[in-house]
């Protein structure tokens, strides 16, 4: 009987981990690919080279938690492959393309597991190209995997959750952080009533940060608008509206984010279905509890799927992976994934609160003014995108891109698309949801035009 | 609720063709209703390589190419912009004696059309040129060159709207039956009385002319397109290679397009995407190429659905079975240069019943069995996988 293949799993963040944990577990030996050099995906990144902080000192409260994945995924060892540094860049016909070393490799696989992670969303604001402006992921990875901050006095602005954790995170390094620019009215975090039973410690600690920021001095706006970066060769100040006037404020760097948006390119070149989430505000891979995607074999774990955090993150992942082996007629424990899909249903709600407590602000899309930067890597303005869905009445994302190249360049949309969305959807007064998305192609990212072929790639290769 | 919709002329398939033709009926003065069953120019018009090429054209296109060749500089008047055409050459390459011969007996043949080719031997190529290695001559258009195709088809399609075409997107045509004094269609919400139909649904036509009895051996074929990240300027002309492999051509903000191969159909086959095997092979072969390639990116792959005739010239021209029917579809993976004069010959034969351009060659008739008998295996054997470059 021919043995069958592993299973693959993209990415080595929480959710991914805790996959390759409960295969190896049942006596399977995954393929583990991930972009990062070591595990921990962005929330528990790890740092390049030994900076002398411990644990405590780069994730703060969350410190045990990374210690407990990090330790837990060194102790797999060769139970599993584990190929960092590897870019996934398609997907074809059962089989993965990764690229390691400048070599480009096929992987058959019998199961795959997309754990892909999320990335920052936002929308364009005038100065967001400057240098010195950062995601406020971004700032985050600066300080906890490379040490250093994005400035010496820092100004955070935007939405999401983040936008506290990162600001106290900073303010704890040491960082002069000057101000938190909240989009959200002060009225929307209200909501956060609704989550505070499901979860009190993360509700408490969030506003604990509020509080320690306000007292050593940060000032912390609700319901800011109109936020603009001024400064010539790089940031140097922020300029906002807030209580009917405008402020301005003196800061070498910034870092801005409405909230997380998921990669999904994997699941699109699986095939996988997608279906808009008004939650998110964005289409995303259709799955079930278990985490089984609508391609048989595929199935989908962490923020990759669903923005949900790293927590949600570690249950998904382990969960998907129980979801594999019970396709594939193994021992599973079903026990465990009932609960492990409580805990899940339980996290969702609390979601619910938080976003919205900290709600996306899509009516800024309207008012990006014409000369600010959409798309950075073809240098669209949103001038020219309004221009283009006038001129050719488009009421659908694709066809902006066709007509604009926006989402055409190196990063694929994946910074631009969201926002050139709620560009087109302002604009054609349609819902965000009715603009379609952008269907993925490959590369997922770029590669080298002279990449080389493994021997067995060249065997598939007509041209050898 | 139905909406009715009166009209002289209905084009079904808002690609190029349709567009072209669209916008042509309505210097005309006739009322035209554009339809496509998605987004005017979303298939193979908008998501080709974007050769404007006569060069390599079997010489029975070459009338219909030369009139298209006229209309290409005069798009920025016709459409409002000039879809990136740069009118750089195209040169096609050979590989070994045997294709360059080839190419020489190309350039004799098509001498009396005036396509003004020249011959270069393999000094030349890399002086005039900076082509690397592995090629032993080439032929040379100079009036050849390369457009933006996701600007042009669209830009057409929204020059017909202006010109007072109404253009209908995401509205398939379900239903199509001929009456006493033309055609009635079914298509979403809408019924169109007509008394022309033109057929220009690209990969989806031979569904409409069979509806009428007119079965035709369409095939789709998909191509496959890398994009490079923008480099330095290197390569001026748009180049092709005999007997097929890749073709290249930089665009003027230094993105490099190299084609080559076939993607594959989706699931669903309306959509395909680049096979992985034909993307690295098409990018090893632009490395040997072309020096700047071997330490450039490649950011993006994309391909696109296309209707292929067995003897790789387009149907153009009357229905044999339907009056008032009007088939062009079928370019073969190279209709991109000829669709404007297609546009043009089509709205002749709506006005005139003919056109000053020779389209006979390109009748529908030829696939009959009562025309060709013993024909139809011959042709199909030459389907092949041979490749020209679009």
């Amino acid at each position: 009987m021919a043995e069958r293949a592993s299973p693959l799993i993209v990415g080595a963040g929480p959710a991914g981990i805790r996959a390759a944990m409960t295969l190896v577990a049942a006596g399977l030996r995954p393929i583990v690919v991930d972009e990062g050099h070591a595990c921990g995906g962005q929330i528990y990144r790890q740092p390049l080279s030994p900076d002398g902080r411990d644990a405590t000192a780069r994730y703060g409260s969350e410190a045990s938690k990374a210690a407990r994945l990090h330790h837990d995924f060194a102790a797999l060892g060769i139970a599993i492959d584990y190929q960092s540094n590897t870019l996934l860049w398609n997907l074809r016909d059962g089989a993965a393309d990764i690229l390691r070393r400048g070599i480009s490799r096929r992987v058959s696989y019998d199961g795959l597991i997309l754990a892909t992670g999320a990335t920052d969303r936002v929308l364009p604001i005038p100065g967001w190209t400057l240098p010195g402006v950062f995601t406020l992921g971004g700032a985050q990875i600066a300080l906890k995997a490379q040490g250093c901050a994005i400035g010496r006095r820092v100004v955070f602005a935007g939405s999401g959750p983040l936008l506290y954790l990162v600001a106290w995170q900073y303010m704890k390094a040491g960082v002069d952080v000057a101000a938190v620019l909240d989009a959200a009215p002060l009225s929307a975090k209200l909501n956060l009533l609704r989550a505070l039973p499901l979860a009190p410690g993360i509700v408490l600690r969030g506003l604990r940060m509020a509080v320690e920021l306000t007292l050593r001095g940060t000032r912390v706006r609700s319901g800011v608008s109109q936020l603009r970066i001024e400064g010539e060769s790089r940031v140097a100040r922020i300029v906002y509206r807030a209580g009917g006037r405008e402020h301005a404020i003196t800061c070498d760097g910034v870092g801005y984010g409405l909230g997380l948006r998921s990669e999904t390119q994997a699941a699109d070149l699986a095939g996988c279905a997608f279906r808009f989430d008004a939650r998110d505000g964005a289409h995303r891979p259709v799955r079930d509890a278990g985490g089984r995607s609508s391609i048989a074999g595929v199935y989908l774990a962490g923020d990759g799927a669903r923005i949900a955090g790293a927590d949600a993150a570690e249950a998904a992942g382990e969960r998907a992976a129980l979801a594999l082996l019970e396709d594939r007629g193994l021992p599973h424990d079903s026990m465990r994934a009932t609960a492990l899909e409580h805990a899940l249903a339980r996290i969702d709600r609390l979601r619910d609160g938080l976003e919205a407590a900290f709600p996306y602000p899509s009516h800024w899309a309207g008012d990006i003014a014409d000369d600010t930067l959409l798309c950075r890597c073809e240098e669209i303005d949103a001038g020219e995108a309004r221009r283009a869905i006038r001129d050719f009445s488009l009421t659908e994302i694709n066809r902006l891109k066709a007509v604009t190249r926006i989402g055409m360049g190196r990063c694929q949309g994946r910074m631009c698309g969201a926002a050139a969305a709620e560009l087109l959807a302002a604009q054609t007064r349609r819902d965000i949801g009715a603009v379609g998305r952008l269907r993925a192609q490959a590369p997922i990212k770029p590669i080298p035009v002279a990449v080389s072929l493994s021997l067995d790639e060249r065997q598939h290769d007509p041209a050898h | 609720m139905t909406r009715r919709i009166d009209c002289d002329v209905a084009i079904v398939g808002g690609g190029l063709v349709g567009s072209s033709a669209a916008l042509a009926l309505r210097g005309m003065g006739f009322s035209v209703t554009l339809l496509d069953k998605g987004f005017c120019g979303a298939q193979a018009s908008g998501v080709n390589y974007g050769g404007v090429r006569r060069q390599g054209r079997p010489p029975e296109q070459l009338p219909l190419s030369q009139r298209a060749h006229a209309i290409w500089p005069r798009l920025a008047q016709l459409i409002g912009i000039d879809g990136e055409f740069l009118r750089s050459g195209h040169l096609k390459l050979a590989r070994s004696p045997a294709d360059m011969a080839s190419l020489e007996r190309y350039a004799v043949e098509v001498a009396p059309f005036g396509l003004a080719l020249e011959l270069i031997g393999h000094n030349q190529l890399h002086e005039r040129f900076g082509i690397a290695g592995g090629v032993v001559g080439g032929s040379f258009c100079p009036g050849d060159g390369h457009a933006n195709p996701r600007l042009v088809a669209t830009a057409f399609a929204a020059a017909a709207r202006r010109a007072g075409a109404e253009v209908l997107e995401n509205t398939e045509v379900t239903g199509a039956t001929r009456t006493f004094e033309g055609f009635a269609l079914e298509a979403g919400d809408v019924a169109i009385r007509t008394r022309t139909v033109i057929n220009s649904a690209g990969a989806w036509a031979d569904g409409l002319a069979r509806a009428f009895d007119e079965p035709v051996p369409l095939e789709r074929t998909y191509p496959s397109m890398i994009v490079t990240e923008p480099l330095d300027l290197f390569l001026g002309v748009n180049i092709g290679i005999e007997g097929g492999g890749i073709y290249a051509r930089q665009v003027t903000r230094g993105n490099v397009v190299v084609g080559g191969e076939r993607a594959a159909p989706l699931a669903d086959p309306d959509y395909s995407r680049p096979r992985s095997d034909g993307v690295l092979a098409i990018m090893q072969r632009a490395s040997e190429l072309f020096g700047p390639l071997r330490h450039a990116q490649a950011i993006r792959f994309w391909s696109g659905t296309e209707a292929t005739m067995p003897d790789r010239n387009p149907v153009i021209g009357p229905s044999a079975t339907t009056p008032g029917l009007i088939h062009a579809f079928g370019f073969s993976g190279a209709g991109f240069q000829i669709a404007p004069g297609v546009g043009e010959v089509l709205a002749e034969l709506v006005r005139d019943g003919e056109t000053s351009t020779p389209i006979v060659p390109f009748a529908i008739t030829r696939f009959s069995p009562a025309s060709q008998p013993g024909d139809a295996s011959q042709a199909a054997m030459t389907t092949g996988s041979k490749e020209t470059s679009p």
